[in-house]
């Protein structure tokens, strides 16, 4: 397939510039990068962090006032997907210990630690067990594990990295537990990178000062979720999976304790009041919210279902504003339409360029001001090319690598990426690839501690769907690092809070009541039901097609 | 695809999120999910394409990036006998294929306690006897989209070579059309991760820093610096991380030590 033969015109424009440009590059002749003044300017500008314009105060719930995304604020200024009055919870299909939400990394981790200590787990899932962002993380998972490091410098790194912003309790929880994490994962049968001597490969990535970046292969994320399903396959008697059945509304009970959720078989369209002892929330991210339109790196399911629930059952966000975007995910062709580029095809010198194969910026600015800078060529400058089904690109000029380092680099440095276009007839090494900045990740979340209580009793958070830890910017491979310290955490947390005898009294649906008074009373015209559950990409003409205002429902 | 001509009131009709649209000239093509025809746009994936036309995944999507195996596909093209299988997050739509998800299929899977498995080949003969089924037909490895050598795999462990079985299935992503295509009724992937967890936990060296390092942590070793760290206010902390001396990019591992040990 490959580019059209209008592409391939544009390519000529870059094959244009190209000569002069790897001269340059040679003679160590950079595109200037941005003083902190300019970064500033255009993060202001165009980082969609920054503009004012998308962004509006959450009017109801523990963090009314604050300015968010307006997707984001959306789903929280919501209504259940159940009237609370109608629903009977005097008599609970299932009753356990513990209920986990969501089967992802944090899931896993807090169900196998829960049931180590003896307790009757369900978990409950919205996909399969281990359709999740833990899945697809391909870079690493971070942890002091070297001589030459210590928690000391995961600490310094990480909130470095976070511009000081980070929650201390959470960072110092991370930097403590990520050896005995990778520990943990090592007897647990996974197969990390090693040398020969069984010592772990490690490597260095943007912001760190020693190597800590563990990996296996370039698909760790997938290591880790397979082997974490595989062990809680094998403890069946104490954790029961159930798939496709999402959590839709967290149960309190009348002392304000949290007793359970209701749960939703996506399959027949049932409903069951499940009560437990204590809740995890594990559900992970929100890049399937499409802020601002953007194309996303994440799972079907990364629609912030968690955060939703707890906002209704009065647990607030830290962090929420802040949202990480990858500055080069895939704009064409259209089946690899916002996967990850890795940063490393940038530091191998290929050159960010517009549709006349012109450089307008450094192609190493942080990951934000990067992103910010392609988001401006496209809306502003409007410099950008459409694709075939009307997305922006610039192009990212991989030809230059192998010019630069000699014929094939790119084959040897990136043979992932190689094979994923050369699938759709692309050769990178030869032709450039066409980018645009990506959704990546939810920086902020669930308030939590390094216990990962919430403020309500019993009802616990992990993972993803958290804020604090990374601040407002996170460093690669802490988040697999936060899955599996925080999952096991509230594994923990749980059984130790259960141990003090918790009894779950009269269950109830009030604090929904509350809040969808309170929206009434903000005047919030038209409430979603959320959680949304799954994004819904239908066209407008099939939406159209549908007759939503024609269709006759039976009372 | 062309650059945005003018900034003029025209609005350049831009696809977002991942709901494809039907820029002015692009080509329809026709498929047939499960034998009924639609159009789809050509350039789209099969996920996307049938997005497009109408359905709505509840099985048969999850990653979307081709890593977690729950959208196995099976087509057939017009005048070609050959079954093509793919995963439908990753296959381009083809004029006239016929096509039908596999989002599930059984496969039975042996429970077993990893901290008490004998780790030698005999015990995954024990827990999957049906190994010495396979024919050695290799549809198995034919059925794979992501190009796992699946019969290498399982001759592996019948001859009893845990860690090349281990390293072949590496890429495995347990969407199961390996098992819906073998003969021999083969649940191969659950065979598989059984294998490299053995190789993973009993097989591949242990990392003899990893064991000191937590003997360290859990000794209390670094509670008081971290406590401390907490404490810091932001001047105290920009000043230290500026100061931090970075492992040279290369220095072979465990080699490097920094000047200032203090915290180690
Ligand atoms: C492409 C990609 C690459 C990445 N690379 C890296 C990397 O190299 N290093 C790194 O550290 N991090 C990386 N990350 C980030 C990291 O993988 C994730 O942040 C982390 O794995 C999230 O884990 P989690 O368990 O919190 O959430 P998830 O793994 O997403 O699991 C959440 C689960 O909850 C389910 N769920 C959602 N809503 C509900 C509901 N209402 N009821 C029940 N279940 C529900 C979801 O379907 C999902 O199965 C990457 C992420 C992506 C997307
Ligand atoms: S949806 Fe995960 S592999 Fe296709």
């Amino acid at each position: 397939m490959g580019y059209t033969p209008e592409m391939k015109e544009l390519i000529k424009r870059v094959e244009a510039t190209r000569p002069e440009r790897v001269e340059k590059a040679r003679r160590g002749e950079h595109f200037p990068a941005l003083t902190l003044e300019e970064r500033a300017v255009v993060l202001e500008k165009f980082h969609p962090d920054y503009q004012k314009e998308g962004r509006v105060a959450l009017r109801v719930g523990p963090d009314k006032g604050l300015v968010v995304p307006q997707e984001i604020a959306r789903v929280l200024e919501s209504k259940s997907m159940l009237k609370h009055d109608k629903v009977d919870l005097s008599k609970p299909d299932f009753d356990y210990d513990v209920l986990i939400v969501g089967a992802g990394g944090a899931g896993s981790s807090a169900a196998l630690m829960a049931s180590q200590e003896g307790l009757n787990v369900l978990m409950v899932t919205k996909l399969r067990h281990g359709d999740a962002n833990t899945m697809m993380a391909e870079g690493g998972i971070q942890g002091a594990t070297q001589e030459c490091d210590s928690p000391f410098y995961h600490y310094m790194d990480t909130i470095g990295g976070g511009h000081f912003t980070n929650q201390p309790d959470l960072v110092a929880a991370l930097a403590h537990d990520a050896p005995l994490s990778i520990a943990w994962l090592e007897s647990l049968g996974m197969m990390f990178n090693k040398l020969p001597d069984g010592r772990l490969d490690v490597r260095h990535f943007g912001g760190s000062s020693r190597k800590r970046m563990h990996s296996a292969g370039d698909m760790t994320g997938a290591e880790i979720m397979r082997v974490l399903r595989d062990e809680v396959r094998n403890r069946r008697e104490r954790i029961t999976v159930m798939e496709f059945t999402p959590a839709v509304e967290i149960l309190l009970d009348e002392e304000g304790k949290c007793g359970g959720a209701i749960l939703y078989n996506m399959e027949t369209r049932e409903f069951f009041i499940c009560r437990a002892r204590a809740v995890v929330i594990a559900t992970g991210g929100n890049g399937r919210l499409h802020i601002k339109g953007f194309a996303t790196t994440n799972h079907y399911g990364a629609t912030m279902d968690g955060v939703v629930m707890c906002y209704r059952a009065g647990v607030g966000t830290t962090c929420m504003p802040s949202t990480q975007y990858h500055p080069t995910g895939v704009a064409y062709p259209e089946q690899n339409v916002g996967l990850l580029i890795t940063e490393k095809v940038r530091g191998l010198g290929a050159h960010v360029l517009n549709i006349d194969g012109e450089q307008f910026c450094f192609p190493l600015e942080p990951r934000d001001v990067e992103s910010a800078e392609l988001i401006k060529e496209a809306t502003e400058k409007k410099k950008a090319v459409i694709t075939p089904t009307g997305r922006f690109g610039l192009w990212l000029d991989s030809p230059m690598i192998d010019l630069l380092h000699g014929e094939g680099t790119v084959r040897r440095e990136l043979p992932a990426k190689f094979i994923q276009f050369d699938r759709h007839g692309i050769d990178i090494s030869k032709e450039p690839m066409l980018v645009y900045p990506t959704l990546h990740y939810q920086n902020g979340g669930t308030a939590i501690n390094a216990d990962c209580e919430t403020v309500v009793p019993g009802l616990f958070s992990a993972g993803e769907c958290t804020g604090g830890l990374h601040g407002e910017n996170r460093l690669m491979g802490n988040s697999l690092q936060d899955v599996i310290t925080f999952g096991r955490r509230a594994g923990v947390s749980v059984a130790r809070y259960l141990a003090k005898g918790v009894v779950v009294k009269k269950l109830t649906l009030d604090h929904v009541r509350k809040f969808e008074e309170e929206l009434a009373q903000a005047g919030v015209e038209n409430p979603i039901v959320a959680p949304i559950l799954l994004p819904d990409y239908s066209t407008e003409e099939v939406t159209s097609r549908r007759l939503a205002e024609a269709v006759q429902e039976a009372e | 695809m062309s650059q945005h001509d003018c900034d003029c009131a025209t609005v350049q009709q831009v696809a977002t999120g991942d709901r494809a649209i039907l820029p002015k000239g692009a080509k329809t093509i026709p498929i047939y999910v499960m034998g009924k025809r639609y159009e789809v746009p050509e350039t789209l994936t099969i996920m996307k394409a049938m997005e497009y036309a109408g359905f709505k995944f509840l099985r048969g999507a999850g990653c979307r990036g081709g890593i977690c195996g729950a959208c196995p596909t099976v087509y057939r093209k017009e005048g070609d006998y050959k079954l093509h299988f793919g995963l439908a997050c990753q296959t381009v739509v083809e004029p006239n294929m016929y096509l039908a998800q596999i989002p599930f299929y059984p496969a039975n899977r042996a429970s077993y306690d990893i901290e008490a498995i004998e780790p030698v080949a005999e015990s995954v003969h024990a827990l999957y006897p049906e190994l010495f089924r396979c024919v050695a037909c290799n549809n198995c490895t034919k059925a794979c989209p992501m190009g796992v050598q699946v019969l290498d795999y399982i001759s592996a462990i019948k001859q009893g070579d845990i860690a090349r079985a281990a390293h072949l299935s590496f890429d495995c992503i347990q969407c199961g059309l390996c098992a819906s295509r073998c003969m021999g009724e083969l649940p191969q992937y659950h065979i598989a991760q059984l294998v490299r967890r053995i190789y993973g936990k009993y097989i591949q060296p242990k990392a003899e820093h990893l064991r000191k390092r937590v003997q360290e942590i859990e000794s209390g070793k670094y509670d008081a610096m971290l406590e401390n760290l907490q404490k810091m206010d932001k001047a105290q902390l920009e000043k230290l991380y500026k100061e931090r001396e970075r492992e040279p990019d290369m220095a072979p591992l465990g080699t490097w030590m920094p000047k200032d040990t203090q915290y180690l």
